[in-house]
């Protein structure tokens, strides 16, 4: 009757143990629960659970129960612990056995005055995770094979539970290095995309910068439409870009002072399909980028070029990068022509919404303009770009409201996904 | 003197009586041998802990119990379990707990 009980005592607190490393979230009441399980299941006095660190060769203690304060938290262990320890496996070790043990000869007092009996070493495939103290059972009897058994399974499931945790956290530990390389790759790259954007704009003497700030301009109708930190940031790379192809074009055509001829024309407007050419073979982190470079001369009414397409059939990002690109040329000095007052520009914008730009970036670029004008956002965006006095023009805060009020969002929009 | 904390607890000179209930055998049974150990921090000489409303007691309360033992014999005081029932009182009696405490039914 009485062994009855026992095994039904002890089965549940097994029971128990199993559930609870298999359920529980959290490590550390995981490890107090087990701690009473173990200690209840056959009335040991006091115990402590330790987990192993491979690196630091120390045990630590993760609890403890009538250990008292002055028992040590932390047990160095040397290369010959540990060999012992694995060649024991996970069976608990005798005190007397265990004296041999050259970290047992620094701990004997501590062990001795808390009367620690069995040393349990928690051994989880051929790697050592823990050890378990247990002192004497209350009723004074040494420990038996049967309670030695039990210690063993129950060990088992806390051994596993730490075996997990450690798992866990070694998983964590990969995938913020995975992080943070995949930052310093993302940090490479913007840095290529602006050294890129620096080459092509040195071939343009009057124009420099052009590429910076398209990307740029790019960037604040991306952030305007509201996309995410990802999207505005394949933006802006699609704006720096954009004229990559310029690098293959004849230097003279590009910085000719005068307007060029038809021949001259026709070289430097094969720059978007060669600017296709040149992005399609590189991985982005951002998939519109080489469209951006090739349509972004396209404009909704057909007109444009390489392939006339019309507004459905025009990337997004290519509008977008459209845009910022007209934009830029109407409100820097050209060698045939001055910059145009931003009076004028507006106007044109507003003017070209629906034909050759979409009416909804429009209405999303003058907005971030108004933002700026009246103060609404601190960022000073377009002032650092187009500087301080082109942005406080005579009646721009009208214009803009104007244009705002003025341009129909009607446009069917060319989605494109940007992830 | 009637106390009601987290652990309803019955002081009369240095006796002083912890009722066990339910909250034993889980976890949040450490705050019954918190408040034990409270109890013979303030000078408690006769520990009670009654098992009046604790039907059964599993391995976690065995282990709080225990930890209970270990700290009214620190401080030198006198521990008894009342109102303990039948099977409560064998399964103490097989682990040895009878062996530090006064059992009564």
């Amino acid at each position: 009757m009485e062994n009855q009980q026992k095994l039904i005592h002890t089965f549940g607190a097994l029971a128990e143990l199993g559930s609870e490393v298999a359920q529980k979230q959290n490590f550390q009441e995981m490890m107090r629960t087990s701690l009473h399980l173990l200690l209840g299941s056959l009335a040991i006095m006091r115990g402590g659970i330790a987990r192993y660190s491979r690196f630091g060769h120390e045990l630590n203690m993760l609890v403890v129960r009538g250990m008292g304060d002055d028992f040590p938290l932390g047990l160095n262990l040397c290369y010959e612990d540990e060999r012992q320890f694995l060649a024991n496996g996970l069976f608990p070790i005798e005190v007397a056995e265990a004296k041999v043990l050259p970290f047992f000869q620094i701990y004997d007092r501590s062990f001795e005055k808390k009367r620690v009996e069995l040393l349990v070493p928690l051994v989880i495939r051929d790697e050592m995770v823990g050890v378990i103290l247990l002192g004497e059972k209350a009723n004074g009897e040494p420990y038996s094979s049967y309670d030695k058994e039990i210690i063993c399974a129950m060990a088992r499931h806390i051994g596993v539970g730490i075996a997990q945790r450690n798992m866990l956290a070694e998983l964590e530990r990969r995938a913020d290095e995975n992080r943070r390389l995949y930052d310093d790759l993302r940090m490479t790259y913007k840095d290529t995309v602006k050294a890129f954007a620096k080459a092509i704009d040195c071939k343009d003497t009057y124009t420099e910068g052009h590429s910076v700030r398209v990307g740029k301009y790019s960037e604040i109708i991306a952030a305007e439409l509201g996309w995410s930190n990802d999207q505005i940031e394949g933006a802006a790379v699609a704006g720096y870009l954009h004229d990559v192809g310029k690098l293959t074009v004849d230097r003279n055509i590009i910085n000719a002072p005068y307007r060029i001829n038809a021949k001259e024309s026709a070289e430097l407007n094969k720059h978007p399909a060669i600017g296709y050419e040149i992005l399609l073979p590189i991985h982005h982190p951002y998939t519109d980028v080489p469209l951006a470079a090739k349509y972004h001369h396209e404009r909704l009414d057909g007109r444009g070029y390489p392939d006339e397409l019309e507004d459905r059939e025009i990337p997004y990002i290519a509008k977008i990068v459209c845009l910022a690109d007209s934009f830029d040329a109407m409100t820097t000095d050209r060698p045939y022509k001055r910059r145009r007052p931003a009076n004028e520009v507006v106007e044109d914008l507003q003017r070209n919404a629906g034909k050759q730009f979409a009416p909804e970036l429009v209405t999303a670029f003058c907005r971030g303009m108004l933002k700026e004008v009246t103060g609404e956002t601190k960022d000073k965006r377009f002032r650092k770009l187009l500087g301080r006095e082109y942005m406080e023009a005579e009646g721009i805060t009208p214009l803009l409201q104007n244009a705002l009020n003025g341009i129909s969002p009607t446009s069917s929009l060319t989605l494109v996904s940007l992830d | 003197m009637e106390t009601t904390i987290d652990v309803p607890v019955q002081t009369s000179g240095e006796t002083t009586t912890v009722y066990a209930s339910d909250y034993l055998n889980k976890l949040s049974g450490e705050k019954i041998e918190r408040e034990c150990k409270r109890q013979l921090d303030a000078g408690c000489k006769t520990l009670v802990v009654n098992f009046a409303e604790t039907e059964i007691v599993n391995s976690i309360g065995v282990s709080i119990l225990l930890g209970v033992i270990d700290a009214a014999s620190d401080a030198g005081a006198k521990i008894v379990f009342s109102d303990v029932n039948s099977d409560t009182t064998e399964l103490f009696e097989m682990l040895g707990l009878t062996n530090h405490v006064t059992v009564m039914s």
